[in-house]
């Protein structure tokens, strides 16, 4: 046969027509079609738990001071969901968003493998592995040539809180060794803990209690955003929504902007943001015109509420007087910019309620605030007398660790612990408080009280949570020896010279105590759930081991042969109780009648604060003993800065010291974060003020720093004010985290109270000017 | 012509389809044990001596190397595989990395509890007569998707059959289960359907 072109042409055509013929009726091309479409169905790539058998275990949540009961699922030894523990006191079943994602964070990129040491510049990211050995022997050797060289008070420990066993470990450590700095992160409990200790003479934390109150006047609180024990205030609220306490409790939210609450409550009040305290007491001015205060508390348990005079007959102005000459209806609306009738009728509504509660602690309490503004909101609950009664506010004493045996302080100990401290909390300029977590940066950086030496943070992130982070920032580079305990790569850790990686809280034992604002007290167990996946060790461990090699005294203040030793002796009879049921609850628990509740000098509650002038505090005028309206300014000049920045939070964000995981921020509105672009709201009106429309990129500036942003027009927030998220702006981390939006306390700066010092700062002045372009940050 | 050339690519294509395809589709591999189930069955009792439901109804699936150990923490017999299990996997105490012929992909949710203690059914309707072998057969598995050829089913047409048409029992008794059932999701369905359950997406697929 010839072949010729034709020929070729005719098989090659009937070849292929055959071949297509041949190929689909067989099987091939159905099947590849189906496979394929299998395994895009289950790229091999993406994680699955391995097959195995599911069991649950029972523990309790630490991310936030909420401490809710967990119910962890596992396959084998993977944990593969967190859900709330069903008939826990706190949260019945419910979790947070970040509660749930603490699986990220327990199988993340961003848990410190084991012990590191610093290998390149600080903050380089260049890490070398160390055996737990060589970490803890570097700790000691530095710790022991600073004692020895007499400057044991240049050593700081920075914590999230200073509740619990392994807070109180460090505190015990500090005292043995010989420094007094020891310094708790912010949060509104630090001045509220102060105003009970002045109105009431309580060494105490407020309770309040939620579920039985009738009428919540919340002073800017993010109820529903995770305030408090977030899950149990949200069950509260639903509570008071649904009115299954048979009537519907009534909440009336005060906040310059249209928070979740704000758009659950029954009515929001947007007043000038740092005017809280004026309306608190514009409110106080008509219950007392009105007489709608609970005259038998008032006459017969307070103090300072009508003038009084003293054994020389000098006399003085009672709060009564005060609040009626100085904030009148029309007096506060003009402060507020809320009109008259609103505040009468929010007045009347709030007195007239059964058991009416003001709250105070802004957004979620993360930070410290104005002691007069917390005073005056808690003046409210006074003049109604729900103090101490259900429906209202309480006092909760601290969970000692009793039993524990005296310190022995040798002569190197005692001279440290009498230094001044570096933050100057408890001198005679803040002789009540305790700890001035925002201010030491600024402390440090004027060499105020000398230098830091070393420095040891655990279950905290101060780089990334105080304010004004340019000066942390520099505060930390001035201090020659950072440690971090934490689990996670947070910003503190990337700026220390050593980690010491303490177990994730899925993977150890410790107490947890009372969650933040509960009414009875209830001690929590964080149990192993699941193996450490990593060479990290319980910092309560660490810590004894690096008093024990620091030998004498300070070795001697820690005979327990481990943490978990410690632990069970410290809970004691309960113990066995507590690890079965994983939790113990006083259910009895109620706070002391009003005979004997309050310890001040008066042994009454006080409107007028007596102890300011026991403890030497020569303040001067009457004003200033009472509760009162002090505004604090926002730093900045309004020429320069136009525009008032606040900060916002919100349910989907972690603000504190952990970092949200990409489980929360995926959940974020595009008008929020859009890729890693953040949003800040503002009022349509002020931003077409300024040449802003929607999405457009600007430059926000404050006193304190300045960042790109994109620009969001939202009717929900006053004109003037701009909102920025809290929780952005992560830099350390890992790539799934960090380089989101932008962290807000790197543009807020630190204002102190007068009184306490502690950092009562709401807002800073700022200006937005737009950069051209659309949609996205170059 | 054309014709010739037609047939020819047809004749090709279709032997490429049918028969070399399969082929390079699948690969195999033997189990790490050649295991006996009949000989178990016979010792253990039904198919839930070994596997069983949970008391939280969670189902055991394959047992684990301390269910063996229970009975063979020492070699019982003479058998060369159970001298195996001993040594490699009882003494380093290693688990057994059992290969699955019936798992299902990961986007498929599966409640044994459902199908055997709820609809009550036999473990044979899907497994087939596995607990009359003798041997444990070659698990092929797909080059593309990874999982056990079982799945589409052992005919490459995917023809419906189930798992006892294919079992064979040779001249001395013992019962051989050469191609076993398919498991695809008109599997699921037709049952589904025909016993009037649900049969939404969500049911299998979470
Ligand atoms: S509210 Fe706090 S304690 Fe409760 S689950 Fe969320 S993060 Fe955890």
């Amino acid at each position: 046969m010839k072949m010729d072109r034709r020929t070729f042409l005719e098989i090659s055509i009937g070849g292929s027509l055959g071949a297509g013929a041949g190929i689909t009726f067989s099987p091939l091309p159905w099947k590849i079609t189906d496979d394929l479409s299998i395994w895009t169905q289950n790229w091999p790539w993406t994680p699955v738990p391995a097959e195995g058998e599911v069991s649950h275990a029972d523990s309790v949540c630490n991310l936030c001071p909420g401490g809710c009961g967990i119910t962890v699922r596992k396959v084998e030894d993977r944990v593969t969901k967190i859900e709330g523990r069903e008939g826990y006191p706190v949260n019945d079943g419910g979790i947070c968003i970040l509660g749930a994602a603490g699986l990220q964070l327990l199988y993340g990129p961003w848990r410190v493998p084991s012990p590191l040491r610093r290998a390149g510049k600080r903050g380089s990211g260049q890490w070398e592995q160390i055996s737990w050995e060589d970490a803890i022997g570097e700790v000691v050797k530095k710790l022991a040539e600073l004692r020895g060289n007499g400057k044991a008070h240049t050593v700081a420990c920075i914590l999230g809180s200073d509740r619990g066993t392994v807070p109180h470990l460090f505190a015990r450590f500090l005292k043995a060794y010989g420094s007094p700095n020891f310094i708790r992160s912010a949060s509104s409990g630090d001045t509220y803990e102060l105003a009970l200790g002045l109105m009431q003479g309580a060494t105490a934390s407020v309770a309040y209690d939620l579920e039985q109150a009738s009428f919540i006047l919340s002073f800017g609180s993010g109820l529903i955003e995770g305030w408090g024990s977030p899950v149990r205030v949200i069950r509260a609220h639903s509570m008071w929504r649904s009115g299954n306490m048979k009537e519907r409790a009534t909440v009336v939210q005060i906040e310059p902007r249209l928070s979740n609450t704000a758009a659950k409550a029954d009515n929001w009040y947007s007043v000038n943001p740092g005017t809280e305290a004026a309306l608190a007491l514009g409110l106080a001015h008509v219950i007392i015109k009105e007489s709608l205060y609970d005259s038998n508390f008032i006459r017969n348990h307070t103090f300072g509420f009508d003038d009084w005079g003293d054994f020389t007959g000098k006399t003085y102005t009672g709060f009564k007087r005060l609040v009626l000459t100085e904030y009148s209806p029309d007096v506060v609306s003009e402060i507020t910019g809320l009109s008259r009738s609103k505040i009468v009728g929010l007045a009347r509504a709030f007195a007239k309620a059964k058991r009416p509660l003001a709250v105070w602690g802004r957004g979620k309490g993360t930070t410290s605030g104005s002691l007069y503004e917390c005073m005056a909101v808690h003046a409210l609950n006074a003049l109604t007398g729900n103090v101490n009664k259900p429906g209202g506010v309480s006092t909760l004493p601290p969970q000692l660790t009793e039993g524990w045996p005296e310190v022995y302080q040798d002569a190197a100990a005692c001279s440290g612990c009498s230094m001044p401290r570096m933050d100057g909390a408890g001198t005679d300029r803040y002789p009540f408080t305790r700890c001035l977590p925002d201010r030491w940066p600024q402390m440090v950086n004027d060499k105020k009280n000398g230098t830091i030496q070393a420095l040891l943070v655990h279950d905290a992130d101060p780089y990334y949570t105080t304010l004004d982070s340019a000066a942390v920032a520099k505060a930390f580079a001035s201090i020659p020896f950072v440690v971090s305990f934490s689990t996670y790569m947070d910003e503190t850790a990337h700026h220390a010279d050593l980690i010491l990686p303490n177990h994730h809280y899925l993977e150890r034992l410790e107490d947890v105590p009372t969650p933040i604002g509960l009414q009875k007290p209830i001690l929590g167990l964080l149990k192993p759930v699941v193996s450490p996946q990593f060479d990290t060790r319980h910092t309560g461990d660490v810590i004894m081991t690096i008093a024990k090699e620091l030998g004498g005294t300070v070795a001697d203040a820690f005979s327990w042969e481990d943490y978990e030793t410690l632990l069970k002796e410290t809970v004691g009879d309960n113990w066995d109780t507590l690890e079965e049921a994983g939790y113990i609850e006083k259910t009895d628990y109620t706070p002391p009648a009003w005979e004997n509740a309050f310890d001040t000098p008066s042994r009454k509650f006080e409107f007028y604060i007596t102890a300011l002038d026991q403890a030497g505090m020569k303040i001067g005028k009457d004003l200033d003993y009472l509760p009162h309206y002090e505004p604090v300014r926002a730093e900045g000049d309004p020429a320069t800065y136009p525009l008032t920045l606040i900060p916002a939070e919100l349910m989907r964000l972690a603000s504190g010291a952990i970092g949200s995981p990409p489980f929360c921020t995926k959940s974020l509105e595009e008008t929020e974060l859009k890729g890693n672009d953040l949003f800040v709201e503002i009022n349509p009106k002020t931003a077409a003020d300024h040449g802003l429309t929607e999405a457009q990129p600007a430059t926000l500036e404050t006193p304190k720093g300045k960042a790109k942003v994109l620009v969001h027009l939202f009717e929900g927030i006053m004109p003037g004010v701009i909102a920025i998220p809290k929780g952005l702006g992560h830099a350390a981390y890992d790539d799934y985290l960090a380089g989101k939006g932008v962290n807000a306390n790197s543009l807020m700066g630190v204002v102190e109270d007068p009184i306490s010092g502690l950092c009562a700062t709401w807002g800073i002045r700022a200006k937005l000017s737009p950069v051209g372009g659309h949609g996205h940050l170059g | 012509m054309p014709l010739a050339g037609f047939s020819a690519g047809l004749v090709v294509c279709l032997f490429v389809g049918w028969l070399v395809f399969p082929q390079i589709l699948y690969s195999e591999k033997t189990q790490p044990i050649d295991f006996s189930h009949k000989l178990h069955v016979d010792e253990v009792g039904e198919c839930d001596g070994c596997h069983y439901f949970r008391e939280d109804g969670s189902f055991s699936g394959i047992p684990r190397l301390a269910s063996c150990v229970e009975c063979h923490e020492e070699a019982v017999g003479e058998h060369p595989e159970e001298a195996k299990l001993v040594a490699e996997y009882v003494k380093p105490g290693k688990e057994i990395p059992w290969l699955v012929y019936a798992r299902q992909p990961d986007c498929v949710y599966f409640s044994h509890a459902a199908h055997v203690k709820m609809a009550e059914l036999d473990c044979v309707i899907c497994h087939g007569p596995i607990g009359d072998s003798d041997h444990t057969r070659p698990y092929q598995y797909n080059l593309i998707t990874g999982y056990s050829r079982d799945i589409w089913g052992w005919n490459i047409a995917g023809m419906s059959k189930n798992a006892w048409d294919y079992s064979q029992t040779d001249e001395s008794g013992e019962v051989h289960i050469d191609s076993p059932a398919r498991m695809k999701m008109d599997d699921c369905a037709i049952c589904h359907e025909e016993k009037g359950t649900n049969d939404g997406c969500f049911v299998c697929h979470k």
